[in-house]
């Protein structure tokens, strides 16, 4: 038994033995708190490893960003919201200048970071996630939900659905589908279909499905009651394959299931096999590595017996270039800063949320990037923190996500409103006053 | 009423499915008296090392011989580094054990066989069957079918195995008293080994026929969840028990959730059983086919 | 020698049954209370010591959690290890107290904090007693399905009904500003210093309600309930008091998870896992121990962080670069590994090891 309390004790000194090393003054740390195992691990595991092969691109090729080096740490979160809150704390702090900004890549843990980080000031970026309504940037200056939020996304999907039927005045008397995971992130969409149910005179059923949908046979024969003209899947996880077997189980036509970009990786679709082919998804990122960017990483990463990933297919996945998405933001938001408050030396979270809100990557710096088509041009400021709003759509053929649209813009007349209604509340339930963006430099 | 038969025989054979996850439970808890927890994570190692070898370039036949391998090993040491440590510790304690032991085997498959999702083909369409579709507009799979009589003949295997063998025989011995089975001298150390094995080969089957339905993937381990209502209907300790709790289990939260859902909200699947087994309980506390304790003071 | 009795006489019934009746361990627990009250806070304080160690990081990244945890597992402790009522709900109650607290602050203007956290756990108390009704008449593992249902029902309601979270689009809630007695608590360790005072009060109450008549006719349910019931005590009384008062603690420490540690949380937040998670630390730190309940939360909490640091340290002093997943899935097994290995060597949980120890002490160092 002693021999028990000997041991423990040894640890224990182990554990304070972690404190204290030395960082190199002309370094950016950015932590990386995912997750690698654990039922969404296949997502993490892709997303992080874009997102750290990227960086190492960057200082391999560039040396860093103006000579700034930038550096990492890997803490493993679990999906779970006490250990994403962990890691946060125990990550701010790290590298010259603190942790730069933080990708929780959950919505749960990004729910529990936004008043942390608004206090810490640590920029939250939750790329494809998050707090719909952060998108304004006068009542969540810490938070951005940039590229394209699920409310956005959902509007281009009903573009995109009026699309295919020869336009937005055939929508009227159509029927459609919310298929949803039974949880807030499910839910996020239902006040927004709504609304453009009303503006088009389409009909919307919402139908939930219990967490975590490995069984989804109910809800199917629902679906094939009601004989939908589409229906849009809102699935996490095995959700997502399960819905497009009971979907080909009663018949239904894959390529009138439009998803969102959750339900759209290769992940979600190589589990149901054949039941996938024609199925569609929205994405604020394409897949395939025939992109400048990638063939860098390609060049200065895995040339060189480096990068993250063990399998090496899956380089140009969709979650793999949803993390090198994570990483092109994250850099240039921090050469941004960088080019405001003076080159070649770290940020602090002060500066990098000033690079954030006055990010512009155009169509030229996009060329420059290499990542012409990969993903799309935008724009953040103060008032809109989402910056782009445009989605392309996919379809899966079997083997691989093919692009069928061009980046397809949402329809900020329903959601910037939506947007503001939602932030005003929250604000006036913290007692936040929203800063007056006018006076923001 | 077409449409109702159609819910009602989809979710029977939906239930067949979950009565395949409880068995697992059953099994291991009869013998051992241990609510195996990790049985979810054997599930999704099983079927996990058989596509792990598939994708390594193995014929089915040899990867699904080889996880079974795997399972034996994984049975003969678990009872040698688990169960044989913490003889007659109370139930709870063995519980815990199969808590930790789940976290291991979630963490070896995943180190093994990497994060990735498979998919996994049995050579079963998952499709409605053309015949029953045209004459009675029904909609029904041929998978669900087939894997409905592969559960059968599962169980029928079972019960030749429990009735006609020696060691069936032993182990339905260990099941009803330990401390007679040790007197006739059956080998208590044994029987755990084997009946976690034959738990492990029926991990395999629901984790190949679970993994060819959703994919081979980690959310294979939250199948334990849906076992629970089906256990505490049928009784941890009846086989009959687990098929007829999955069978109901499976239509009523089918039925439940077309009929009663769209008035309240939708997504009752994830309590609905539950209420319903407590329904149930409250009339009948040992369960469907549990043993009826009487308390002596 | 250092820890034993001898030489310590009892001359008064009140002092046989105080709490700590031994000298050594009135003064461990003295020492204790002033470390985590006075000690730890003055030290967060020192700016020598600040340097050294990341205070805020240990405050809000592993004490808070610990002890709120430590509390809903002390709930749990207190029906399952004392009553002997088996549940898989405590998530449940926690998602109560959590929603429940932040719809009194909402709604009642001026409610003071400390007011909704009790009525909080009054409200989650009440659910308790509803989902403890089928204890009278079901038992053990089959009793598991009642919370199960509480579980599994609760977190649908509050996903359905937007009343609940105020209307928010996806059924979240962010907590009201942490205010008590008109005093902020909005650092750190202020934070800390409220949860471990909230804690601190609550473990006091339950030590002493488990050494009540309360107490003893739980342990005698527990121990055989058909003849708790012959000698006379009231089951239907003293099961649903059990329900309620672990309900209460765990809608306690629900309120304080949303209002003194996450901020916002979402129903998914409080699944079953988290359920399970908190049945782990009173197994592992030992059914019917209320000091167990802390060492489980401990062990369950803390072991994951810890191996985690060290293996970040060890990539980071030996510049090594493991492959993504590996250290991740090595704690995973390592930690599988522990909980069976603890087990082990003592099935009875770490409470039952520091028993054994403090037997140990009193003969040491001379064990013959």
């Amino acid at each position: 038994m002693l021999r028990n309390f000997r041991l423990s004790a040894l640890l224990g000194a182990a554990a304070f033995a972690v404190a204290g090393t030395a960082y190199s003054q002309n370094e950016q740390f950015i932590p990386m708190n995912g997750y690698w195992v654990g039922p969404y691990a296949a997502g993490g595991s892709g997303i992080f490893g874009g997102f750290i092969d990227y960086l190492n691109m960057v200082n391999a090729r560039d040396g860093g960003i103006n000579g700034v080096k930038l550096t990492y740490e890997k803490c493993e979160t679990e999906y779970n919201n006490a250990r994403g809150v962990e890691c946060y704390e125990r990550t701010k702090k790290r590298g010259p200048t603190g942790a730069s900004l933080v990708h929780p890549l959950s919505t749960g843990i990004t729910y529990s970071l936004i008043d942390k980080g608004t206090t810490d000031h640590v920029p939250i970026v939750s790329i494809g996630y998050g707090r719909t309504d952060a998108s304004d940037g006068r009542v969540f200056p810490w938070v951005f939900p940039l590229i394209t939020n699920y409310w956005s996304q959902n509007t281009a999907k009903i573009k995109f659905i009026g699309m295919k039927e020869g336009g937005m005045d055939k929508l009227k008397g159509k029927k459609i589908v919310n298929i949803y995971h039974d949880s807030a992130y499910g839910k996020e969409t239902i006040p927004v279909l709504d609304a453009q149910a009303k503006k088009y005179g389409f009909e919307v059923t919402h139908i939930p499905v219990a967490h975590p949908g490995n069984e989804q046979q109910a809800q199917w024969l629902q679906i094939r009651q009601i004989k939908p003209d589409w229906v849009i899947l809102r699935g996490w996880g095995v959700m997502n394959p399960t819905a497009l077997k009971a979907a080909a189980k009663i018949g239904y036509p894959r390529n009138h299931i439009v998803g969102v970009w959750w339900s759209g990786a290769e992940e979600d679709v190589i589990p149901a096999g054949d039941a996938a082919k024609g199925y569609i998804a929205a994405a604020f990122n394409v897949s395939g590595n025939n992109y400048p960017v990638i063939k860098e990483i390609e060049k200065f990463v895995y040339a060189k017996g480096k990068g993250e990933m063990e399998d090496k297919s899956r380089v140009g996945s969709i979650y793999y270039n949803r993390g090198v998405v994570f990483g092109i933001i994250s850099t240039e938001a921090i050469r941004t800063a960088q080019e405001h408050y003076g080159k070649g030396k770290p940020m602090t979270g002060d500066e990098i949320r000033w690079g954030l809100e006055h990010l512009s990557i155009d169509d030229r710096k996009l060329k420059q990037l290499g990542a012409t088509g990969f993903m799309q041009a935008l724009k953040v400021s103060c008032m809109d923190h989402e910056g782009g709003g445009s989605v392309k759509f996919l379809q899966w053929d079997g083997a691989k996500w093919n692009t069928i649209t061009d980046w397809i813009a949402s329809d900020q007349s329903i959601v910037r409103p939506m947007i503001e209604e939602s932030a005003a509340k929250y604000a006036k339930e913290k007692g936040i006053t929203p800063r007056d963006c006018s006076k923001e430099g | 009423m077409q449409f109702f038969f159609e819910v009602l025989i989809g979710g029977l054979l939906a239930g067949v499915m979950y009565s395949l996850v409880a068995l697992g439970f059953v099994l291991i808890y009869k013998a051992s008296g241990v609510f195996n927890f990790a049985q979810g994570a054997m599930v999704f190692f099983a079927a996990l090392t058989t596509v792990g070898f598939i994708s390594m370039g193995a014929p089915f036949w040899l990867a699904v011989a080889l996880a079974l391998l795997a399972m034996a090993a994984l049975a003969f040491f678990t009872e040698r580094l688990v169960l044989r440590p913490l003889v007659n510790q109370p139930q709870i304690t063995l519980f815990m054990a199969t808590i930790g032991l789940a976290f291991f085997i979630e963490g070896i498959a995943q180190l093994t066989w990497g994060a990735q999702v498979h998919a996994l083909d049995l050579g079963i369409a998952d499709e409605p069957i053309e015949w029953l579709m045209g004459n009675t507009g029904m909609n029904i799979s041929k998978f669900d079918l087939v894997a409905s009589g592969i559960a059968a003949a599962l169980v029928a295997v079972l019960a030749v195995f429990f009735n006609k063998t020696r060691t069936g025989r032993a182990l339905r011995a260990v099941a009803d008293d330990h401390q007679a089975a040790l007197a006739v001298g059956i080998s208590l150390h044994r029987i755990w080994v084997i009946v976690w094995m034959v738990a492990g080969f029926v991990a395999l089957v629901t984790g190949l026929l679970w993994g060819a339905r959703n994919g081979v993937q980690f959310a294979l381990t939250f199948l334990a969840l849906k076992a629970l209502p089906v256990l505490i209907l049928g009784g941890f300790e009846s086989i009959a028990g687990a098929i007829v709790g999955g069978l109901i289990v499976g239509a009523s939260e089918k039925l439940a959730e077309v009929y009663i859902g769209p008035h309240v909200g939708g997504g009752i699947e994830s309590w609905f059983p539950y209420a319903l087994a407590l329904a149930f309980l409250l009339i009948r506390p040992e369960g469907l086919f549990g043993e009826r304790r009487i308390d002596r003071v | 020698m250092l820890y034993r009795e001898a030489g310590q006489f009892k001359t008064t019934y009140a002092a046989d049954q105080q709490l700590f009746p031994i000298r050594q361990d009135r003064i461990g627990m003295a020492i204790l209370l002033a470390v985590v009250f006075v000690g730890v806070p003055v030290a967060a304080a020192t700016p020598a010591l600040a340097g050294m160690i990341d205070f805020n990081y240990w405050f809000s990244g592993v004490l808070i959690p610990f002890l709120i945890f430590s509390l809903a597992a002390l709930g749990l402790n207190i029906l399952t290890g004392y009553a002997g009522q088996l549940s898989l709900g405590s998530a449940a109650f926690m998602a109560v107290g959590a929603f429940a607290a932040y719809n009194f602050e909402l709604r009642v203007p001026g409610m003071p904090m400390l007011a909704s956290f009790i009525l909080a756990g009054v409200v989650a108390a009440l659910i308790g007693i509803v989902f403890g009704l089928p204890s009278l008449r079901i038992k053990g593992f089959y009793l598991a399905v009642a919370t199960l249902a509480a579980q599994f029902f609760v977190v649908w309601a509050l996903t359905k009904f937007g009343w609940l979270s105020n209307y928010s689009s996806s059924g979240v809630i962010t907590a009201q500003k942490l205010v008590v007695f008109g005093y902020a608590v909005d650092t750190p360790v202020k934070r800390y210093l409220l949860v471990l005072a909230i804690v601190s009060v609550m473990a006091l109450a339950a030590k002493n309600m488990v050494r009540s008549s309360i107490g003893r006719a739980w342990m005698a349910v527990r121990d055989m309930d058909v003849a708790a019931e012959v000698v006379g005590i009231p089951m239907v009384k003293t099961k649903l008091l059990a329900f309620a008062i672990s309900s209460f603690y765990c809608g306690v420490a629900g309120a304080l998870y949303a209002f003194a540690y996450l901020g916002t949380v979402e129903p998914a937040g409080f699944e079953l896992e988290l359920s399970f998670r908190i049945l782990f630390m009173i197994i592992i730190g030992g059914v019917g121990s209320i000091l167990g309940s802390f060492l489980g939360a401990g062990f369950i909490v803390l072991l994951p962080i810890f191996m985690d640091l060290s293996a970040a340290s060890i990539e980071r002093s030996f510049g090594l670069a493991l492959p993504a997943g590996l250290v991740s899935n090595l704690t995973l097994i390592l930690f599988g590994a522990l909980i069976v290995f603890f087990l082990v060597v003592e099935p009875l949980g770490l409470a039952r090891l520091w028993q054994i120890a403090k037997e140990k002490l009193r003969l040491w160092p001379f064990p013959h």
